[in-house]
């Protein structure tokens, strides 16, 4: 009797949880299903998630994208931006985190405080006065105000690796001190490789979080030729100029390939990063 | 030469100034990128300033005009309040149900937990704005499931029919419920088994259990994802700019949406700065009232190093 109870109740745990799991995963499903389908079977059969025939001539027909430049202009662009910018905030917060978790110097409760601060400071706010700084600067249609800022530690990133930092024993630092490495070589030789499974995961967040930024894109970028995927995207699903629904959906379904490719990768990291520093919402 | 050098040397490793040049790259940037920008972003704030000429000073002009002869800003504040208040429960109430259903120690918990994260992945993106606007659209999934299933006859709009606009931009915000329900995960995992234990030796049942083990010690979590969520959803952007546009009659003008029209298409920069200072007034005040109301509900077993 127990034991059926038990069977019983694992049945309607998986049931539950598969049931709910196909609403929430319909969308996604349906998104790649569309992305096969024929102009008009889109809209006719608009639901169903099997295509009556794979039509993989959507995805040549919206790599060719518009105004004579392709998709593989606008995936390289985004590669460029996101990998440059995610480099720039690994190295610059592993620094900082550093400093701030490894030295004491003057002041360093009253800054880290700062920094947690503005952490909880949304950035939206900031938009348009920093848009009129970067166009003084004459930033306006270049990468520039996509990668600089990056290379100025986020709090997010140094928040992360400080609890990282903070969970390797002091005895590495002070063993490596007296076999006579300084401050500097400290961080190179012993923080560094020992801190690689945040860096990664702080890594795959940076590089997905520019990878899907659009409201700078949307901004700063004019010239179409350096329109990263984001951007193309929008411009290419405006509703009153999209002619071809099919070859919509493919480049949707190909933006998001890179995103999966590295979460499949890096599962875990990314699970026990979002775990351990509660990053991002 | 050598006295020089180890000098050099010395002064490089003084912690006070090591320290100031680690940290350095946030500090020049925390300067240069946020408090030169708050500041110019202040006084532009009591200015008239369209970019083309230089702005003029006009005291709190902006501010009593937002307040006082502005309908599309209460409008703005209407609606990011309602989104605010549909998304964040739903998000927080999916997030934490989802955890505790995998917290228990099943087969395939690990596989189950990943695909649940998977909309929270990619729901930020562009794509899944384009997929949503087709799926809620006259001729998108939904209707041609309802007309299969006979519920309506001919397709709604559930995107742009003013009662329902922003309720599929809300649905989509409870959609990606897969970061908080990972935090939860985690704080679950970290309350000790010797509490359940206990309380099972004292007969208690499973909702006793739950309010008085899991809420209590999951508090300090709850706050955490609150305090992120609520300040998250209150700068949604994206979605609603691409799925809907802040229409049908601004029904979906979320704030920074509005902020965005006024300062990129009617380049009144000053406005939008002074638009932008309220937002951050309100953020606030409404997280320094969480923080204050913490004490009466959070419970924390010891505190942090910092």
């Amino acid at each position: 009797m127990k034991r059926l109870k038990k069977t019983a109740g694992s049945v309607a745990y998986h049931g539950f949880i598969l049931l709910f799991g196909f609403f929430m995963f319909y969308p996604v499903m349906w998104l790649i299903a569309s992305s096969f389908k024929e102009h008009a079977e889109i809209f006719q059969n608009a639901h169903s998630l099997i295509p009556n025939q794979f039509h993989f001539e959507n995805y040549a027909q919206g790599w060719k994208g518009f105004g004579g430049v392709t998709f593989g202009t606008f995936f390289k662009n985004s590669f460029i931006i996101s990998s440059i910018s995610t480099f720039g905030q690994i190295f610059s917060a592993s620094l900082v985190a550093y400093g701030f978790s490894r030295i004491k110097f003057f002041g360093k409760k009253f800054w880290f405080k700062v920094m947690i601060i503005t952490m909880l400071l949304p950035g939206q706010v900031l938009q348009i006065p920093q848009y009129l700084l970067f166009n003084k600067l004459g930033w306006i249609d270049t990468f520039k105000p996509l990668i600089l800022p990056s290379f100025f530690a986020g709090p997010f990133f140094i928040f992360l690796m400080v609890q990282f930092i903070q969970g390797l024993p002091i005895e590495l630092d002070e063993a490596a001190r007296i076999d006579g490495c300084d401050r500097y070589s400290i961080y190179f030789r012993i923080i560094l490789p020992n801190i690689k499974p945040a860096l990664i995961t702080a890594g795959i967040f940076s590089f997905y979080w520019t990878w899907n930024n659009f409201l700078q894109a949307l901004l700063y970028i004019q010239t179409i030729e350096k329109y990263p995927a984001s951007l193309a995207l929008q411009l290419f699903s405006d509703p009153t100029s999209v002619t071809h629904w099919g070859a919509m959906f493919a480049m949707a379904v190909l933006s998001l390939v890179p995103i999966f490719l590295i979460f499949i990768t890096f599962q875990k990291h990314l699970v026990e990063g979002i775990s351990t520093t509660g990053l991002k919402g | 030469m050598r006295n020089l050098l180890s000098k050099i040397r010395d002064t490089l490793n003084n912690d006070n100034l090591a320290g100031y040049l680690f940290i350095s790259p946030w500090l020049i940037g925390f300067f240069a990128f946020m408090v030169i920008p708050m500041g110019l972003s202040l006084y532009l704030s009591f200015t008239r300033y369209s970019v083309l000429t230089p702005p003029v000073w006009i005291g709190l002009q902006n501010y009593k005009e937002i307040f006082t002869a502005d309908p599309r800003f209460w409008q703005a504040l209407k609606v990011t309040f309602t989104y605010v208040l549909g998304a964040v429960p739903l998000r927080l109430i999916f997030a934490l149900f989802l955890a505790v259903l995998f917290s228990q120690k099943r087969a395939l918990v690990g596989l189950y937990r990943t695909m649940y994260y998977i909309p929270s992945l990619i729901g930020g993106s562009v794509a899944v704005a384009v997929m949503w606007r087709q799926l809620f659209g006259v001729y998108g999934a939904l209707n041609s499931a309802l007309i299969k299933a006979g519920l309506i006859e001919t397709g709604f709009g559930w995107n742009t029919h003013p009662k329902t606009a922003l309720l599929s931009l809300i649905v989509l915000a409870a959609w990606q419920f897969g970061s908080p329900m990972l935090i939860f995960l985690a704080g679950l995992k970290q309350i000790p088994a010797s509490l359940y234990e206990s309380a099972a030796i004292d007969g208690a049942n499973w909702w006793q259990t739950f309010f008085k083990i899991t809420l209590p010690m999951l508090s300090p979590i709850i706050f955490f994802n609150l305090v992120m969520q609520l300040i998250n959803n209150f700068m949604v952007f994206t979605q609603a700019y691409i799925i809907t546009g802040g229409q049908p009659f601004d029904r979906t003008l979320v704030y920074i949406l509005y902020l965005f029209q006024k300062g990129f298409t009617y380049s009144q920069m000053g406005y939008a700065c002074a638009l932008a200072w309220i937002l951050l007034f309100i953020i606030g005040v409404i997280t320094a009232f969480i923080f204050k109301s913490s004490a009466g509900w959070v419970y924390y077993e010891s505190k942090g190093d910092f």
